[in-house]
């Protein structure tokens, strides 16, 4: 029995998004010279053995460039799964669980990719 | 989740195929989608041959004389016959468009009609619009001002109200809501590309005073930032607009106040 402006109106407005807008175009931004660059390295170390990696992540420029491009680009994978989520997925419940699992998600891999990167640049 | 495939009782079936009109040589093809809410029936898609020569050239011409010469239960909206009502705003050859601009010539083959795409239908080519024209209510689509009313009228430079061009222009016939996705899949709570157009056409207007309340309504994860610039909006835009630069001028404007 909602009239069609209660139903439109809703809950009101969020007055959030835009950092949500914003976060995605400056990750995005970050991440053009960090994926070349990480392309870049990788290709410089093709057939390379362990030891060569594990040398060439223990200088402090290419460990931190890779740390930058992992936590960033799941940062962006995060905000980039939470909209398709937002868009497809209308069962408030459904929606809710997954929104969680995506935030989970993305802190788990980047947990484990941090601490195999700090493994192989300090050895151990 | 989002709906792929059309509910049961929504499937649409074949109709009926209407005689062609005798002594007529020039001829063309309508298959019209069909549903009364009275039969308790699906859906279904009617064939109609219409005597070219016997009929003007637009699509809403051919329409007309379906309704008046074969079939006056055939429903469907109209009024201005020249693009500036935006009642007859249909599905037509797989795009949406207003049946009275578009010319038959311009559609090769058999001319597909259906009703705007995810709106609910009251008969055949009428949809139900209560959810946008709701939505644009919800904008407050009118001047709003606190300081005291000048004794005239409230003046505008001519750059100002050069910006208003390419907006005012819409007549609200909702073929660019009804074609973007986002709208389908989210269309209670995403404003839709005609509705922002609307927004935005405020927010630039030089004399309005509730800029910033009017952003504060719009700054939402869904009535706003539903919009993926996918731009079907502006490709089908029967006058030419350009919904999607409206709704990214708004994103700017947003960023703009907290940068």
């Amino acid at each position: 029995m909602l009239t069609p402006l209660k139903r439109v109106r809703g809950l009101g407005s969020a007055k959030e998004g835009t950092d949500h807008f914003w976060r995605i175009r400056i990750t995005s931004i970050a991440l053009i010279p960090l994926a070349l660059f990480m392309v870049g390295w990788m290709l410089s170390l093709r057939g390379a053995g362990y030891a060569e990696v594990r040398a060439s992540l223990s200088q402090p420029l290419i460990a931190l460039a890779a740390a930058l491009f992992i936590v960033i680009s799941l940062d962006h994978m995060r905000l980039g799964m939470q909209v398709i989520i937002e868009d497809y997925v209308h069962g408030e419940g459904g929606k809710l669980v997954l929104l969680i699992l995506n935030t989970f998600f993305a802190v788990a891999v980047g947990v484990v990719s941090i601490f195999a990167l700090l493994k192989l640049a300090f050895g151990g | 989740m989002v709906e792929l495939t059309l509910p049961k009782h929504s499937q649409i079936r074949p109709g009926k195929v209407w005689p062609k009109p005798g002594g007529a040589t020039r001829l063309r093809e309508y298959r019209i989608y069909r549903w009364s809410p009275d039969d308790g029936e699906n859906p279904r898609v009617d064939t109609y041959y219409v005597d070219l020569d016997d009929c003007g050239p637009m699509v809403l011409d051919a329409l007309l004389w379906i309704k008046n010469k074969i079939d006056p239960t055939l429903t469907l909206r109209r009024s201005c016959r020249e693009g500036i009502c935006g009642s007859c705003a249909m599905n037509i050859d797989g795009g949406n468009t207003l049946a009275c601009t578009k010319g038959m010539d311009s559609i090769e083959g058999a001319v597909k009609v259906y009703p705007l795409p995810h709106m609910p239908v009251v008969k055949d080519l009428v949809p139900d619009l209560t959810v946008p024209y709701a939505q644009l209510a919800s904008i407050d689509p009118y001047l709003k001002t606190v300081s005291p009313e000048p004794a005239k009228e409230w003046l505008q430079s001519h750059e100002d109200r050069q910006k208003l061009d390419g907006l005012y222009e819409c007549i609200l016939c909702f073929c660019c809501q009804t074609s973007c996705p986002s709208y389908w899949w989210n269309g209670e709570r995403y404003l839709g590309p005609a509705v922002l157009l609307q927004a935005y056409r405020w927010l630039i207007d030089s004399r309005d005073e509730a800029t910033g309340e009017r952003l504060d309504n719009l700054e939402d994860p869904f009535r706003l930032y539903r919009c993926h610039t996918i731009m079907n909006c502006t490709q089908t835009c029967p006058k030419g607009l350009n919904p999607a630069k409206a709704i990214a001028e708004i994103k700017k404007m947003m960023v703009e106040r907290r940068v």
